[in-house]
């Protein structure tokens, strides 16, 4: 099922030829988000945050700045962290996409999201989502035993304005703790 | 209730959405039929506006409309405003230009807006405002406030000759002069409180939306005060009568005073979505929060003390230009006054003060309130004096400082300040425990045999919050009141809705407001609801900022209570068939000594509602009361934070070592958010102390205009925190709350610099103290040390 509306190219903005495999100058993807496989033809422009926001409808990942500073941005790409400002959707044909919204499973919240509810590692919440996801994928790099150093500097393409970073960092240490004693007791 | 309510640090209610991605953020919602607009915004910072054409941009696919400031201007839609009115010293009213929405005629900073491009999609908008022709006469540009006064300078508003806002002033200046002049024991400096741009997470967005059926317009927005905006749009800027115009300010992710403002943007939006019938959504790109979103800051002072032959100060007197932009913005005018000058006096007991402030007018973006909004400077001038004071009369800083503070409350000081209740002592003495004083020389020798320099500094602050008591405000010439008010509807389920004028972006009040009505209602914490930001659910409100949504907001919450409390007496007393002066409430149970029957709290909401105990006439039905609360002063949160510091003098690079914080903020609502809040304020002032400076050329362009160049704080540049609380309640709201939300970023600058100096030796180093800087610096120190 094509989840999304055709793209428009205007001439002024498209000096080159279009590429091919789609009609209008649009590209032909296929992407895996949270489980649910999305197909269509899309601008190929489209950034994936654009992908994921407008054409999935999925708001949770956020457009923080236009420097691929901020990781308000940040999902899962093959089981990896990347700034979906920075990815073309086109790029993505045939990936699997983890977002904000795919973490929680059977309505139970992933124990990242838990430790940060726990930690009052948020404020205005609008980091929260790519901070989340860098938290996973940092944990899911170095472990479960993280320390406050490999925390702070494992966040640095993560920021936040609200909460000064302290709790987030307790927030990340126990999520990463629960998430080891969770690998540990399903070995 | 004790788990849920005052003093309990209850996990936050609103997390449940933002941890899961489900938000609703301005740019999260989507409007049937939506356009998108785009803004031309002017590239030079000061020039005539000779002809825009706008031919080939309405060509392009999709666009449908461009408009000017002809176009504004020919609607009758108004100037934006600035909200407060200030008088120079000669008893004249400020000389404020006027401040379009759209550019009429000349653009007077980098980003200013010149016309707006509406189309289909948001990429057709950006294609066609690259089409728009603007030609413009480039004029010298005014930038630097140390000069922009000057004779010869470009004149930048023709209501403001050279470029002088206002040279107001406070305090008693006969008085000061004769202190200074009875003693030799002058301590002077010259401050630069650097520029800072808030930078929000979220960028500011707005959509606005026009129902010709109803003849009303719809705007949601990233506003902190969406009734103010609503006000202001409908009673000075003309957009619509107030009952014809919502405003819904969603979740707001951060504001830090940037979005208290009214700008352009959202005006344009609303007024274009009339023009062209359909809604009109924006959303801010990052640089382009940069260019147009208020900064912060932005002062030049030169700042003396006069102590006596013992070190007791006699008096203190500043002089300082502080940087509006090229508009006033909504506030910006009472930032470097009424919000700075009353806290010259800090916790110290002088008797005489003098402060000298010229508004100036340059071709840089309007300057108005960032966290703190005045307080930060304020509590620049007067730590950096204290400890420079006490370094020059070879006394222990933390000493200098006991000797002078205030031990006696109230304390009328002389800037129109009459402080409460504070215990400034206490709180360093806490602060000087947690933060190891005793073992700093030890740590310092260590880190001297590692080649590194380690310096502690001190910041004793004081703040005014709690903004603010009406009357007082006005007549130092607020346009506005500044009570806050609420409305607590219990339904006849028992369940509660709580309608506060606050607004929560990012402060926990879904849950801090909640606690008080759980302990006060004695209902579960789960029962309740929190409602915000929507002008057609809250009938008026004044927003959040000013750390006031504790002290003001929850105040108008527990009066309402009181009322809800009294009336649900009546109701109780009439099913218990009791004489209602009987009836005592205590933890949700309803009871009389003329009676062995309770009732529940939700028990007496559904009698209050099926009305069948009572008749009309005795008392009418429903269970809703509200109350507008307005305070009887400031409040005044103080405490001390030391910052103890490491500098690798070979690269410049700082690292804070330890932080300690120890605040005075009256009743604690939720510590885990306010210690929360005394977090996220340290960030920014490390941030302005360290990190972060706004910078414009020669020519006004805005060379900090992304990430690239302004330097954010990250979790690595930060420590963790020390804070501990000492509360002396607050007299004037029945809550005893002082407010906490802004104290992190008053304090920090001057404890870092203070740090830096204590470390370096010598006072030669502004902010941000970035490893350049530091660096620079350290050379010197160790010239200095060489030639000694």
């Amino acid at each position: 099922m094509s989840w999304f509306r055709k793209s428009e190219t205007s001439a002024a903005a498209t000096g080159a030829a279009p590429p091919a495999g789609g009609q209008n100058g649009s590209v032909h993807v296929s992407i895996t988000v949270n489980g649910k496989t999305a197909a269509g033809d899309i601008d190929p422009r489209t950034l994936l945050v654009q992908f994921i926001r407008e054409n999935l409808r999925l708001t949770g990942t956020h457009v923080g700045c236009d420097t691929s500073q901020c990781g308000a941005c940040v999902v899962h790409l093959d089981g990896q962290a990347v700034k979906s400002c920075t990815v073309l959707a086109a790029s993505c044909d045939g990936a699997q996409v983890t977002t904000i919204e795919g973490l929680a499973k059977d309505g139970q919240l992933h124990p990242m999201q838990e430790a940060f509810r726990q930690h009052h590692g948020l404020q205005c919440g609008f980091c929260t989502p790519g901070m989340i996801m860098a938290a996973v994928d940092l944990a899911n790099r170095k472990g479960g035993n993280l320390d406050e150093h490999t925390v702070r500097e494992g966040l640095e393409g993560n920021m936040c304005r609200c909460t000064g970073y302290h709790n987030i960092v307790a927030a990340v240490r126990a999520g990463a703790a629960a998430m080891g004693s969770m690998r540990q007791a399903a070995e | 209730m004790a788990e849920t309510g005052i003093g309990a640090s209850v996990k936050r209610k609103e997390d449940q959405r933002f941890i899961t991605g489900k938000g609703q953020y301005t740019d999260d919602i989507n409007r049937p039929g939506q356009t998108w607009a785009v803004f031309v915004r002017s590239p030079h910072a000061h020039a005539t506006i000779k002809k825009i054409d706008a031919s080939a941009a309405l060509k392009s696919p999709g666009c449908l409309a461009v408009y000017t400031g002809e176009d504004i201007a020919k609607d009758k839609v108004g100037p934006l405003i600035c909200g407060w009115m200030i008088h120079s010293k000669d008893g004249s009213p400020m000389k404020a230009g006027v401040h379009p929405a759209l550019a009429q005629g000349k653009v007077r900073y980098v980003g200013d807006h010149v016309a707006v491009v509406i189309a289909e999609t948001l990429a057709q908008a950006k294609d066609a405002a690259e089409l728009v022709n603007v030609d413009y006469d480039v004029l010298p540009a005014a930038v630097d406030v140390a000069t922009a006064q000057n004779a010869g300078q470009p004149q930048i508003h023709a209501e403001a000759p050279n470029n002088t806002v206002y040279q107001w002033h406070l305090g008693d200046k006969a008085k000061v002069d004769a202190a200074f002049a009875s003693t030799k024991h002058v301590t002077k400096i010259e401050l630069t409180n650097n520029r800072l741009i808030p930078n929000a997470i979220e960028p500011r967005a707005a959509i606005g939306e026009y129902d010709s059926g109803q003849e009303s317009l719809t705007l949601h927005t990233t506003s902190q005060n969406p009734h103010v905006a609503r006000l202001v749009m409908a009673a000075f800027i003309g957009l619509a009568p107030e009952h014809k115009l919502r405003v819904i300010a969603p979740d707001v992710g951060g504001g830090f005073g940037s979005k208290i403002f009214i700008y352009a943007e959202e005006v344009v939006c609303l007024w274009a979505s009339r023009k062209v019938n359909r809604p009109v959504k924006w959303v801010a790109e990052r640089t382009e929060s940069f260019l147009a979103d208020a900064h912060g800051r932005d002062h030049a002072t030169v700042a003396e003390l006069a102590l006596d032959g013992d070190g007791k100060i006699l008096a203190l007197r500043a002089k300082t230009k502080a940087n509006l932009g090229g508009y006033l913005s909504t506030f910006a005018s009472s930032v470097p006054t009424y919000l700075y000058a009353p806290l010259l006096s800090g916790q110290y007991d002088i008797p005489a003060i003098y402060c000298e402030v010229d508004g100036v007018y340059t071709n840089t973006a309007p300057v108005d309130a960032y966290r703190g909004a005045g307080r930060p400077e304020a509590t620049f001038v007067v730590e950096r004096l204290v400890e420079v004071a006490a370094r020059q009369t070879g006394k222990d800083p933390a000493e200098f400082r006991r000797q002078n503070f205030i031990k006696s409350f109230p304390h009328a000081t002389p800037v129109i300040m009459t402080y409460d209740a504070g215990d400034y002592g206490a709180c360093l003495d806490k602060a000087l425990e947690l933060a190891d004083k005793k073992g700093f020389a030890t740590r310092k020798a260590l880190s001297a045999k590692g080649g590194k320099l380690r310096g502690l500094g001190y910041s004793a602050y004081i703040e005014a919050c709690g903004i603010a008591p009406s009357a007082a405000v006005g007549s130092l010439g607020a346009g506005v009141g500044l009570w806050e008010s609420a409305e607590v509807r219990v339904n006849p389920t028992g369940s509660v809705e709580v309608l506060t004028g606050s607004h929560s972006h990012g402060q926990g009040h879904e849950t801090t407001f909640a606690q008080l009505v759980s302990q006060r209602l004695g209902i579960p914490i789960e029962q309740i609801t929190v409602v915000h930001g929507d002008t057609d659910k809250v009938q008026f409100g004044m927003g959040t900022y000013g750390s006031r949504s504790g002290a003001v907001g929850m105040s108008a919450i527990y009066y309402a209570i009181d009322k809800v409390i009294t009336k649900a007496k009546k109701v109780a007393g009439f099913v218990l068939e009791v004489p209602h002066d009987t009836v005592d409430f205590k933890e949700g149970i309803f009871s009389s000594t003329a009676t062995n029957k309770t009732l529940t709290f939700p028990e007496v909401a559904l009698q209050a509602y099926i009305a069948h105990k009572f008749s009309g006439q005795q008392l009418e039905p429903g269970l809703k009361e509200g109350a507008f609360f307005d305070p009887t002063n400031f409040t005044f949160p103080s405490g001390v934070h030391i910052c103890e510091l490491e500098i690798d003098p070979e690269t410049g690079a700082t690292r804070i070592d330890r932080w300690t914080a120890v605040d005075d903020f009256g009743t604690l609502i939720n510590p885990m958010i306010v210690e929360g809040q005394v977090h996220g304020g340290i960030a920014q002032g490390v941030g302005q102390a360290l990190l972060e400076g706004c910078v414009y050329d020669k020519e006004g362009q805005l060379v900090t205009a992304s990430y690239m160049d302004y330097t954010m704080p990250r979790a690595g540049d930060l420590p963790s925190y020390n804070v501990a609380m000492l509360g002396t309640p607050c007299p004037s709201n029945p809550l005893g709350i002082k407010g906490c939300g802004e104290a992190g970023a008053i304090a920090a600058p001057a404890a870092v610099i203070n740090a830096i100096t204590d470390a370096l030796g010598h006072e030669d180093i502004a902010m941000p103290a970035t490893p350049r800087a530091v660096w620079k610096a350290a050379q010197k120190a160790q010239t200095k040390m060489a030639a000694e």
